[in-house]
């Protein structure tokens, strides 16, 4: 059972995002038990444009690789450094030193509450 | 369809294991991270649940006939006490399965099949020995078989007993001896399928559990880590070892998975898949395996093109960021004018063409 914090919202692609400004992004506790452990992270760059819904990097683990999606429009801020050298820190603490990018928001996706994502993946709120 | 379980599959589930279909049966994919798992093996020991192979006994007075017409290899020189990797073949020559032959006895043989083969491999055994006088026993469901793989793999064993720390010490690579725990038959071999040091063991599927708990148990004085069909995959990839299913296949033959070495035309027996690869002996197969690396990050997964001067001249079969050697490692077949070690080509991965070059394997030796 997979961890779903109740602070935070979600995408269907398995991304959360914080209520800050900028927003930060990251992959969801079930989302990366499902890739298994991240050995290579490519992030989007800052000053680089996203747009929800469509693909801005990817997380490459030993048995596949999935491609990332920006849940929200905007402009990167800030990608994690820390991450991309050791992109275990996905795997030890999506929620925490794991989290990829911030964005500054100019629309958002398609954003579940934390109850609809963890019925999604059988989660659990916390 | 309901998934096949293995007679370990609550100690699994006690563990936290992720499951995943393999071949039909429910199998632990990982229990908590796949690279922990890889380098357990590489640096202690792991420990597999590989119940879901096969076991098939072949025996009486007639069964190295039999084993000489039913597989590719010579099994009349086979003393008592060996292991030996060979094919199974179909009439086109192609490859049907990859297995290993322990000879138990004077006239009993084990064979060891893939999961998803046992089946079709147990039929042709029995097909192609029909008349001949011995006894085939398709074991497989009464069996179970744990792999204790790594470094540190024989102080696991030795940690089981007496007589296991006698087998441990004694048995070489590649040998198989049996003992009686409990007034069964175990069978202990020196094998494996991740490039370390490793023993093989199998048990009646009663037995399983409290062998399971004794490795694991802490007055073993070996932290063994519990491994995964995850990791498996990883390490044996490293090690440059074909997996049915990717690189073997009904689409393939001996020589272009470079197993011919191991067909001997030399046998008195006729067996099956001759009559077609006897043509293809001194011709050199059209396409060839071969490794391949990268000093860029993305791995060429199965199924990726391998492309030289934007023409389409090989097919990835398995593909990973190697957890030891961090960076990426495939196996592939390729047409032979490119199979030369060192030969740099590309491969397609997600729209991008990736440098690659063309290497030997194992990409990992012990």
């Amino acid at each position: 059972m997979t961890v779903v914090k109740s602070a935070l919202r979600y995408s269907a692609e398995h991304e959360w995002l914080n209520d800050e400004d900028p927003v930060r992004i990251g992959i969801t506790d079930y989302a990366a038990d499902q890739l298994g452990d991240v050995v290579f992270a490519e992030l989007p760059e800052v000053g680089d444009t996203v747009t929800a819904g469509e693909v801005c990097g990817e997380l490459e683990s030993t048995k596949s690789v999935s491609e990332l999606y920006s849940p929200v429009s905007g402009t990167i801020v800030e990608s994690n450094e820390d991450v991309i050298q050791n992109p275990e820190r996905i795997n030890e603490d999506p929620y925490g030193a794991g989290w990829l990018f911030t964005v500054d928001v100019s629309e958002e996706g398609p954003l579940l509450t934390p109850e609809q994502y963890a019925e999604q993946t059988e989660g659990t709120v916390e | 369809m309901t998934l096949k379980t293995t007679a370990l599959f609550e100690a699994h589930e006690a563990l936290g294991a992720s499951f995943t279909d393999f071949n039909g049966w429910n199998m632990p994919l990982k229990y908590f991270s796949e690279i922990t798992e890889h380098k357990a093996v590489r640096e202690a020991v792991g420990i597999f649940d590989l119940s879901h192979m096969g076991e098939i006994f072949v025996s009486g007075p007639e069964a190295v006939k039999g084993l000489n017409t039913a597989l590719a290899g010579d099994f009349s020189k086979m003393t008592i006490g060996r292991a030996k990797y060979t094919v199974m073949l179909t009439e086109e020559g192609t490859i049907l399965d990859d297995l290993i032959v322990y000879r138990l006895g004077e006239d009993r043989y084990l064979m060891v099949p893939n999961a998803g083969n046992a089946a079709a491999v147990s039929e042709a055994v029995t097909e192609r020995l029909a008349g001949l006088d011995v006894t085939i026993d398709d074991a497989t469901d009464r069996l179970s078989l744990l792999g204790i793989q790594g470094p540190q793999a024989q102080n696991v064993v030795a940690a089981l007993g007496d007589e296991f720390a006698e087998a441990a010490s004694s048995l070489k690579n590649y040998r198989v001896t049996q003992l009686t725990v409990e007034g069964s038959e175990w069978i202990v071999a020196r094998t494996g399928y991740t490039g370390e040091d490793g023993f093989e063991i199998i048990t009646p599927n009663d037995q399983v559990n409290h062998l399971w708990n004794r490795i694991f148990a802490a007055d073993a004085g070996v932290e063994a880590t519990a491994c995964g069909l995850a990791s498996r995959d990883s390490l044996r990839l490293e090690a440059g070892m074909p997996l049915y299913g990717n690189e073997l296949s009904r689409e393939r033959t001996p020589f272009e998975a470079g197993l011919g070495r191991i067909v001997s035309f030399e046998k008195p027996q006729n067996f099956v898949g001759r009559a077609a690869l006897e043509p293809h002996r001194d011709a050199p197969p059209a396409q060839v395996l071969v490794g391949l690396t990268s000093d860029q990050r993305r791995a060429g997964r199965s199924g990726a093109t391998i492309v030289v001067d934007d023409q389409a001249v090989g097919v990835v079969t398995s593909g990973i960021p190697s957890p030891t050697l961090s960076q990426p490692v495939a196996l592939g077949y390729i047409d032979a004018e490119h199979a030369a070690v060192d030969t740099a080509v590309d491969v397609k991965i997600r729209g991008k063409a990736l440098p690659f070059v063309i290497t030997k394997p194992p990409f990992y030796t012990r």
